[in-house]
């Protein structure tokens, strides 16, 4: 039965009695927006919102605010949520309900973010696809996938390109795994910012400014983010000029980085794939800006590199001075870069063979002019302890 | 039998008589507390029966016009509010904030443009006191102005501002009423903020019984309307901010992830703005680092993004489709005055 059918009854009913899931079918064309929108508010706990194939074109944002609500497409190339002559709201998509799939659709074109869930646990993304379709431009939305304040999040199979800050961020939200993912031409692949307990694992991080980034913040209502694990990515081609808005935290990446670790407490990297970063493969620095919030830890701490293929990189640096430090390195940097910032010993540490050069700052905010760049001369560490992290099994289930 | 007949008659005009009587005093249908504490959601405003004349926007019995003392600002319609006590029940005070609402109260709020004669009205939004809890409700009214149809996807439309900008204005989705009255994830009124409301109508409700007690910080915050170029501008910014941004820019707001809290009460200036720099702001930021820099109105992300109307830079995100230049220049000075 399609419910939508009945709405005008169900609206004067009280529709208060417990009722199977059900199925409503949305398809484009007249009204497609409307009847959309519409949809999304009068679904039940457990429904099922099917978009048919084709393209709605949307004035105003979308919002789903019921718990247990799947909604999916005919497909990420199939069924497409065309923003382009969006004239308000700060997102494409904004979920605010726990337990909520999306799947199989597309996101073009929104104004601000794409699809946005705040204080939505349990979510679930697989294979959406969110795309500025002009490419990288400063005037591009934000954040492609955008979850914020929640616990439990799985983003899958999906693909983001041309956001002007993070293809994929996940922000101030804990069991976290985005997996299986391909973020290009964006500034920043994939963040995670002020959060706990993420898996990130066997994406690929193309031709975006910056590949894969993990943040920690002062000032934030969720601070002390940590215990993430970067496994398994292709981390390649990251050389696309920042076009990130000035004021912007990723405006200060540097073209041709492949992971940024800045902050954060315990990260490992391993297994991963790294070629033609031109900056460098892997970065771990302090936060280098003034702050005032005593919660806050500048420090990048117990950070570790384990074994990673390292391909060409570091070989043209988006560095002050880099002639000379190319010319020091025989033409291209070594694949770690580290601040040399470290709390006690809870700085980096790298696996047997992983070479890297240091700054040799001292303390967070140094200046630059300060820095008195060398190899790095870390003994290697070999063996560690790092703990589960990642979205609970039941969300991957959910989708299988 | 004649006799009989004519006491029959007498005893039905006097029936008739009391029935005419009665309804002069009962008047039209009351509000229907049956709509407002029902699961769902009528499709009329009319099934409410706030309202005895519509287009004249007319209260019925238990139903209170108020206004705040600074009002959210909505592309500069006029707006005609009211609150709905069922019979025996009353509001009851909370400090200077928000008044206590009873289970089958209502609030309603018509927003209109024009003046006189030609004032139309568009929408008329509604915040139901159920149960379980607040439920928001959208009403988009009709052409001939006799009634307003449910319309929980929203819609837009085309009309001229006072300040005479044509823009396509929005009429929010059920869902984005609650991006703006939700706090912890429940809906929750806003604006009824004893601060907010004038003390001499916190009395007249008193007064009335619809109310327990006049608070203490009863209408504090400026009145918007009566401001003068001299005024200060501090207290009519962060009143401003405060009605304009706060439902969002607080803890456990729409916003809450920003960092960013603009509450009448917070005192910590980093925390309302002062050099904090953006979280999620993406181009909103528009090449600028911090939300608010002294003395440099702008340099501050606040009043640049205050200052557009393009969505994924415009703040509010909802309920706007053109520049408040008033609002704009009372924090633009705010700004600049601040050492």
């Amino acid at each position: 039965m399609n419910r939508l059918a009945f709405a005008a009854a169900l609206l004067a009913s009280a529709a208060a009695s417990p009722l199977a899931a059900e199925t409503h079918r949305v398809a484009p064309g007249e009204g497609g927006a409307e009847r959309l929108q519409e949809a999304l508010i009068l679904a039940k706990p457990g429904d099922v919102i099917e978009l048919g194939e084709g393209r709605f074109t949307l004035t105003d944002g979308l919002s789903l605010d019921v718990d247990r609500v799947t909604v999916r497409g005919a497909g990420m190339d199939k069924t497409v949520l065309d923003f382009t002559g969006q004239q308000g709201a700060g997102e494409g998509l904004l979920v605010t309900s726990d337990e909520v799939t999306l799947r199989d659709f597309a996101v073009e074109n929104p104004k601000g973010d794409g699809i946005k869930s705040k204080g939505a646990d349990n979510i679930v993304y697989h294979a959406i696809r969110v795309e500025w379709t002009g490419g990288p431009k400063e005037t591009n939305g934000a954040y492609g996938i955008y979850p914020v304040e929640s616990t439990g999040v799985l983003v899958q199979n999906s693909k983001v390109s041309g956001a002007s800050d993070a293809g994929i961020y996940v922000g101030q939200s804990r069991d976290i795994t985005v997996q299986g993912n391909v973020v290009e031409f964006n500034v920043a692949g994939i963040e995670i910012e002020n959060s706990r307990g993420a898996l990130v694992e066997g994406n690929v991080a193309r031709r975006n400014t910056g590949g894969l980034l993990v943040f920690d913040l002062p000032g934030l209502p969720v601070m002390n983010g940590g215990s993430v694990i970067l496994r398994g990515n292709a981390v390649k081609d990251n050389d696309t000029p920042n076009f990130a808005p000035k004021g912007n935290i990723v405006a200060s990446v540097r073209r041709g980085t492949g992971v940024l670790v800045m902050a954060n407490d315990g990260v490992l990297v391993e297994g991963n794939a790294f070629d033609n970063n031109p900056t460098a493969h892997v970065m771990v620095v302090a936060y280098v800006q003034p702050f005032e919030d005593p919660r806050y830890n500048p420090y990048a701490r117990n950070v570790i590199v384990g074994a990673n293929a390292f391909g060409r990189g570091g070989d043209d640096p988006q560095i002050e001075g880099k002639e000379l430090l190319l010319a020091a390195f025989g033409g291209a940097l070594p694949p770690v870069l580290w601040d040399g910032v470290a709390q006690g010993d809870t700085g980096l540490r790298v696996a047997r063979g992983v070479t890297g050069w240091t700054l040799g700052l001292t303390r967070p905010g140094q200046s630059l002019e300060e820095a008195r760049p060398g190899p790095l001369t870390l003994a290697p560490t070999e063996s560690w302890t790092f703990p589960e992290v990642g979205a609970p099994k039941a969300l991957a289930a959910r989708v299988k | 039998m004649k006799r009989t007949g004519a006491l029959l008659l007498l005893t039905a005009c006097v029936a008739l008589g009391a029935g005419i009587a009665q309804a002069d005093v009962i008047g039209p249908p009351p509000v229907s507390d049956a709509a407002i504490r029902g699961e769902g959601f009528p499709a009329k405003l009319s099934e409410f029966a706030f309202f005895t004349q519509y287009r004249p926007q007319m209260p019925n019995r238990g139903v209170h016009p108020y206004t705040l003392n600074t009002p959210l600002w909505s592309d500069g319609a006029d707006k005609l509010r009211f609150i709905y006590l069922p019979q025996g029940t009353q509001l009851a005070a909370d400090g200077e904030g928000l008044l206590k609402f009873p289970v089958g109260a209502a609030i309603v709020k018509t927003f209109a443009f024009g003046e006189g004669a030609d004032r139309k009205l568009i929408e008329t939004r509604v915040l139901l006191h159920r149960v379980d809890g607040w439920v928001a409700l959208p009403y988009r009214w009709n052409a001939e102005q006799t009634d307003a149809t449910l319309a929980l996807g929203g819609g837009r439309v085309d009309l001229t501002t006072p300040a005479g900008e044509a823009i396509s204005y929005a009429i929010p989705n059920k869902n984005q009423c609650k991006t703006c009255h939700s706090k912890d994830g429940e809906v929750i009124p806003i604006g009824p903020k004893a601060r907010n409301l004038a003390a001499s109508w916190l009395g007249e409700m008193v007064r009335e019984g619809a109310l327990d007690r006049v608070p203490q910080g009863a209408g504090t915050l400026p009145v918007w309307s009566a401001r003068k170029a001299g005024d200060p501008a501090a207290p009519l910014a962060r009143a401003y901010l405060d009605v304009n941004c706060a439902h969002c820019h607080q803890p456990g707001g729409g916003a809450s992830n920003s960092g960013l809290d603009l509450r009448w009460e917070q005192a910590d200036p980093h925390a309302y703005g002062l050099m904090k720099r953006p979280v999620a702001a993406g181009r909103g930021a528009g090449d600028r680092d911090f939300s608010i820099v002294a003395g440099h109105p702008d340099k501050s992300i606040l009043l640049y993004r205050m200052d557009s109307t393009e969505p994924g830079v415009a703040m509010p995100e909802l309920g706007k489709s053109s520049v408040d230049t008033e609002g704009v220049a009372v924090v633009r000075r705010w700004i600049a005055e601040m050492k």
